[in-house]
């Protein structure tokens, strides 16, 4: 696995895809948080960083459907799924292979925006007047959520030998776990079941997260929402034996 | 037994790819594959190396059975699938050390550079894969399939495409290589399989329909002797009906005459002697027509068809 692992973060680096996005990642959120006057921390008044919890899903959608679309449609269109499911490793240690290879790129772009909970805790008044607490359930529903957008762009990729199809069932299967469920939950005819249906989707276990609130039962869902995705993954990688 | 494959059949779609076909092949030997397009050389060497599980009988690597112990069975086995599929992007010296990593090889570093120097790819090992021409890229997935020392070699067509030079090139490698250990190749030239095999088998249809030493092979399949004959002069009317009898008569330029027919050597070279002295004819050359193995290729994949 850790051979894998090791090419892939690699590839990413020798392709540059790493870089552009933690790039746009960056500018973005950066753009969004600092610079354009409706969403600026600065004039907002508050000591956080919500907006940029708020954007990052959304950005996520875009950036993480580009970081795995590759992974598998490449090799099976070049033909190298070949030479890599002759190698003796077990099917399992590709898939997860790619799966943390991903997961790290995702992790390393996240990690420079600790710096603006620097700055935060520097600005506030008093100083280091931040709710920390919320902060760090924050960035752990943002991991936690990275990373079942990752499995989800994983699944997406074993299904397709064509990039830009992966690409954009990616996004569509991680817009529509991370909000279309909470937009089914509103409808009338579904009144009685809504908060099952709102259950579903990311969004909901995110925001408990981002509350500062640890729920191993947000933590269940999202942990099987990676194991269900990855599963399916293994079931479709295996395809070709059918 | 280093390969060992009993009753082996595949089905895509209720068609047969691969129907019962059995074999074995020694350790040592250099194996040559030989069938036309869509026989079910791919899908057999395929099952052979874990890509593809068989529908039904049984195939074994040294003993082992490809599907229970798949993960060892790829650890013996060296696979250059067709068109030898490499990552562009990578680097000739990272590619190998990726590999060699996955193999889980001890020595790394050294066998790399083994790797390279055995295939000569020294001049090359900076480059990106994408930038090097086919030859060299066949030698680099040549490379990645024996970096861990297998005691298998299983090639599909590693030769296709490739300048004659590159070929050349190529059959010495593989020649070198398959001293010690047991090469199983596919290929649809025939020469190839003269130059380097020390068996063929031949598949059609996903039937085998030859199997036998190379040599060997042209005596079991034999066609009839051919003799070629030239005369001093064209040979037209009833002495052409009376040199019939003999066998089938092709004509092959002006005065050069091909006779082929299931007798003897010897006695169709004196029958052909005795005509000439009967219409008081000249022979001017005599010989027996080598049957290649492409003939024999194309006669038993024809007359299957």
């Amino acid at each position: 696995m850790l051979s894998i692992l090791q090419k892939e973060i690699r590839s990413f680096l020798s392709s540059l895809i790493a870089i552009i996005v933690i790039v746009v990642f960056l500018v973005a959120n950066g753009l969004f948080i600092w610079v354009f006057k409706e969403t600026n921390l600065l004039d907002q008044g508050y000591a956080n960083i919500d907006p940029l919890f708020e954007l990052a899903p959304i950005i996520f959608i875009f950036l993480i459907s580009a970081i795995t679309m590759r992974s598998f449609s490449e090799e099976k269109r070049n033909g190298t799924f070949e030479t890599l499911t002759t190698k003796p490793v077990t099917d399992m240690s590709i898939i997860l292979g790619k799966y943390f290879a991903g997961l790290i790129i995702v992790i390393f772009s996240i990690l420079p925006t600790l710096l603006y909970y620097y700055t935060v805790h520097t600005l506030a008044f008093p100083k280091g007047n931040v709710d920390t607490g919320a902060l760090w359930g924050s960035y752990l529903g943002l991991v936690m959520l990275s990373a079942g957008y990752v499995s989800i762009g994983l699944f997406a990729s074993v299904i397709t030998d064509n990039q830009i199809v992966s690409f954009i069932v990616s996004m569509f299967l991680c817009f529509f776990f991370y909000s279309v469920f909470e937009y089914l939950s509103s409808f009338d005819f579904l009144k009685n079941s809504e908060f099952y249906i709102e259950w579903l989707g990311i969004n909901h276990h995110y925001r408990n997260i981002s509350r500062g609130i640890v729920d191993t039962r947000d933590i269940v869902y999202f942990i099987s929402l990676i194991v269900f995705f990855i599963w399916l993954t293994k079931i479709i990688f295996n395809s070709r034996k059918w | 037994m280093s390969i060992r494959v009993e009753n082996l059949t595949k089905t895509y779609k209720k068609q047969n790819a691969i129907d019962h076909i059995s074999f074995d092949i020694k350790s040592g030997e250099i194996v040559g594959f030989l069938g036309p397009n869509g026989a079910g050389k791919t899908t057999t060497m395929k099952i052979l190396t874990c890509y593809l599980p068989p529908s039904a009988g049984k195939a074994y690597v040294n003993g082992l059975d490809v599907e229970e112990n798949s993960i060892e069975v790829r650890r013996q086995i060296g696979y250059l699938p067709e068109h030898n599929p490499l990552y562009t992007d990578m680097y000739v010296k990272e590619y190998l050390q990726f590999v060699g990593s996955v193999y889980k090889i001890k020595n790394k570093h050294s066998r790399v550079k083994e790797m390279i120097s055995l295939t000569g790819l020294e001049r090359e090992q900076n480059k990106q894969i994408g930038q090097l021409s086919k030859g060299y890229r066949q030698r680099v997935g040549l490379a990645q399939a024996m970096i861990h020392d297998p005691s298998v070699l299983i090639l599909d067509e590693p030769t296709s495409g490739l300048d004659p030079n590159q070929i050349a090139e190529i059959r010495h490698l593989i020649m070198n290589i398959g001293r010690e250990k047991t090469v199983l190749l596919s290929t649809h030239i025939m020469q190839e399989v003269e130059a380097m095999c020390s068996r063929v088998m031949i598949i059609n249809r996903g039937e085998i329909v030859a199997n036998g030493q190379t040599g060997e092979l042209k005596h079991l399949f034999s066609v009839g002797n051919t003799l070629l004959a030239t005369f001093n002069k064209t040979i037209s009317g009833e002495f052409l009906a009376s040199l019939e009898e003999l066998g089938e008569v092709k004509s092959i330029t002006g005065t050069t005459y091909s006779i082929n027919s299931s007798k003897e050597e010897d006695q169709l070279k004196s029958e052909v002697f005795n005509f000439a002295v009967k219409h008081q004819l000249i022979i001017t050359e005599m010989k027996m027509a080598e049957h290649s193995l492409e003939e024999i290729f194309k006669n038993v994949t024809k007359s299957n068809a």
